[in-house]
């Protein structure tokens, strides 16, 4: 019965994944942004924020390895502390996204009848917006900030995972271990957290890599149009933003979308590569 | 097929009501008193109290909703906060560069996708093959606007071969238009054509093994004539299924690439109406946007059941 392993299983998939050669890069790659995000101050060789009048658009050096910005900021600086922004989003904004998604998901699949079709047609109609146009309007709504970002990419990842988690549960309310926790009087709470939810975590988490990566982009493209991270905040859309006024400076456009594009890369990896691992294991 | 439309318009109807009443509440989700910001911080309670019953704001929210969507649906979006400009108008201006872009990003992307999907699913595993789905992999990571500020680097500033940004309407010139418009498909094009690639690769390795190819190249078909007229006929229907799914990423899409390469589209008016607080604008541009969604999808689910008449049972 699947609630019974869900943990080893999971440490079974981890195994897997990292045979798997593109999940297994893709794994690494983010734990080097785990890790640049969380060793930031000892890492970054000068302050984020601090300029160096003397030093404004300076080319990549060995002083300055990737380069200065407009400001004389260091980019390698700015790009390691992105890497926090990046986290966060990716952490906070998909969590809150799988968490609030599931929740609906569950209760419109185990609510059956007038409850499903009503959260349906809400759902229905929030996947009607484009996902940054969704985002737009939530961020004119509710101000230009990091943290509004990550409240519109909550909101616009929800209905995803909400149908997900329902058709999860569609398929296994009537299982057998079910109709045996209604049978033992369990309540509807703890039969949909207790017993079907473990069941339904592992596509939810497959699903979340994969939303992690367009969760990095919405965030950076609001950044980009200046609707996101504000200054002096160093993210990775908001630098590449500033690189569009001085395009002699190339080396503001290109470092920080190169850490962008490998990290989305590297997320895709992931959520590729766990949906083999997991399906040779289905198909096995 | 009449049954059919029928049943997948009174589908729509509840998903464009609520849509309708999403975008009709941004403004009352908004912090503050509109009055206040149309007239001033001065302004008397009077002026004020005046101005509320001229707009209709004390009338019950049900009641506003009813009177907002009449208008909407006799095309009146009401004025610009910006310049007192009809908002309509402005969709009017705005809506041919939007589908200028978005056809020729579609038009671009199928003919670098299925082309390679193809060529990619013709020589599995050979060195064509991986080099295809490495750069289908690579374009579906690229952040758009990160690949337009490389294009723009690449084409407009160091080989100066196109113009960085603008926008000329098609009809009054249609080369520089299209020459104006080249990076800016390209741009929206990329993801597109990087999920065709991927999804005509999948299609045709899995028609390529079905019986009734292997019957005509038994009947002695030649190659070329099995793949074009009976692999990719029936390869191209999820094709047609991924296009359809993408029509919202790719407005979507449209609003930084349009911000990025100064096209006047519904895009921008987007980005523009929330810098300027200018909300009938973001308002009008959003319906107009999400609607469209709506209604291409309806057309793309039509002629997929006038291709595969499975859908229809």
């Amino acid at each position: 019965m699947e609630t019974l392993g869900s943990a080893p299983r999971w440490r079974l998939a981890l195994t897997a994944l990292l045979h798997h050669r593109l999940g297994a890069f893709g794994l690494c790659v983010c734990a080097l942004v785990v890790f640049t995000a969380l060793l930031a101050p000892w890492i970054a060789p000068y302050d984020p924020s601090v300029s160096d009048y003397e030093a404004i658009l300076s080319p990549p050096s060995l002083t300055h390895w990737l380069g200065t910005d407009d400001l004389g900021r260091d980019i390698l600086s700015r790009i390691v502390w992105g890497t926090q922004v990046s986290l966060q989003v990716s952490l906070i904004a998909v969590s809150g996204a799988i968490v609030l998604g599931s929740v609906v998901g569950m209760i419109s699949g185990y609510a059956g009848g007038w409850i499903d079709d009503a959260i349906m047609r809400v759902i229905d109609a929030m996947l009607a917006f484009p996902t940054l146009i969704l985002a737009l309007g939530i961020v004119a709504v509710l101000g230009p900030t990091l943290v509004n970002a990550m409240i519109a990419i909550t909101i616009v990842n929800i209905p995803n995972f909400a149908r997900l988690v329902r058709a999860q549960v569609l398929s296994i309310r009537h299982m057998d271990f079910v109709s045996a926790a209604r049978g033992l009087g369990a309540s509807r709470v703890r039969i949909m957290f207790r017993h079907i939810w473990p069941s339904v975590i592992g596509n939810v988490l497959v699903y979340g890599s994969l939303t992690a990566s367009t969760a990095l982009i919405t965030e950076s493209s609001l950044s980009f149009l200046g609707l996101g991270a504000q200054p002096p905040t160093p993210s990775w859309g908001s630098m590449l933003s500033s690189g569009m006024q001085y395009w002699d400076a190339w080396w503001m456009s290109v470092f920080p979308g190169v850490a962008l594009f490998s990290v989305v890369l590297a997320l895709n990896f992931v959520g590729d590569g766990l949906r083999d691992v997991l399906d040779a294991r289905i198909t096995e | 097929m009449i049954r059919y439309i029928a049943s997948r318009l009174m589908q729509m109807l509840p998903v464009l009501f609520l849509v309708s009443v999403a975008v009709f509440s941004m403004t009352l989700l908004l912090p503050g008193d509109p009055t206040l910001s149309m007239l001033g911080e001065n302004a008397s309670l009077a002026d004020r109290v005046a101005l509320r019953e001229r707009l209709g704001l004390d009338l019950p929210l049900p009641v506003q909703y009813l009177r907002w969507a009449q208008n909407v649906v006799e095309g009146d979006f009401g004025r610009s906060l910006r310049n007192g400009e009809p908002v309509s108008e402005m969709l009017l201006q705005r809506v041919p560069a939007t589908t200028q872009l978005a056809i020729m990003a579609i038009i671009l992307a199928i003919l670098i996708g299925v082309p390679c999907g193809i060529i990619a699913a013709l020589n599995r595993n050979s060195f064509g093959d991986v080099a295809a789905t490495s750069v289908g992999m690579f374009a579906m990571a690229m952040p758009s606007f990160w690949l337009a500020m490389l294009l723009v680097m690449m084409f407009s500033i160091h080989l100066r071969w196109l113009p960085p940004s603008g926008y000329v309407p098609f009809l009054r010139d249609p080369m520089d238009s299209l020459r104006l418009m080249l990076l800016p498909a390209v741009t929206l094009g990329t993801i597109l054509a990087g999920l065709i690639l991927r999804q005509t690769r999948t299609s045709m390795l899995s028609v390529l093994s079905a019986d009734y190819v292997r019957t005509a190249r038994a009947k002695g078909m030649s190659e070329r004539r099995t793949i074009l007229r009976h692999a990719l006929r029936n390869a191209l229907i999820p094709i047609v299924t991924v296009v359809g799914l993408q029509m919202g990423a790719l407005l979507g899409g449209a609003a930084i690439t349009e911000s990025i390469f100064s096209i006047p589209g519904l895009g921008q008016m987007v980005v523009d109406g929330i810098f300027n607080r200018d909300f009938p604008a973001v308002q009008g541009a959003i319906l107009v946007i999400v609607t469209s969604i709506l209604f291409l999808n309806l057309v793309i689910d039509i002629a997929y059941s006038w291709i595969d008449k499975r859908v229809l049972r």
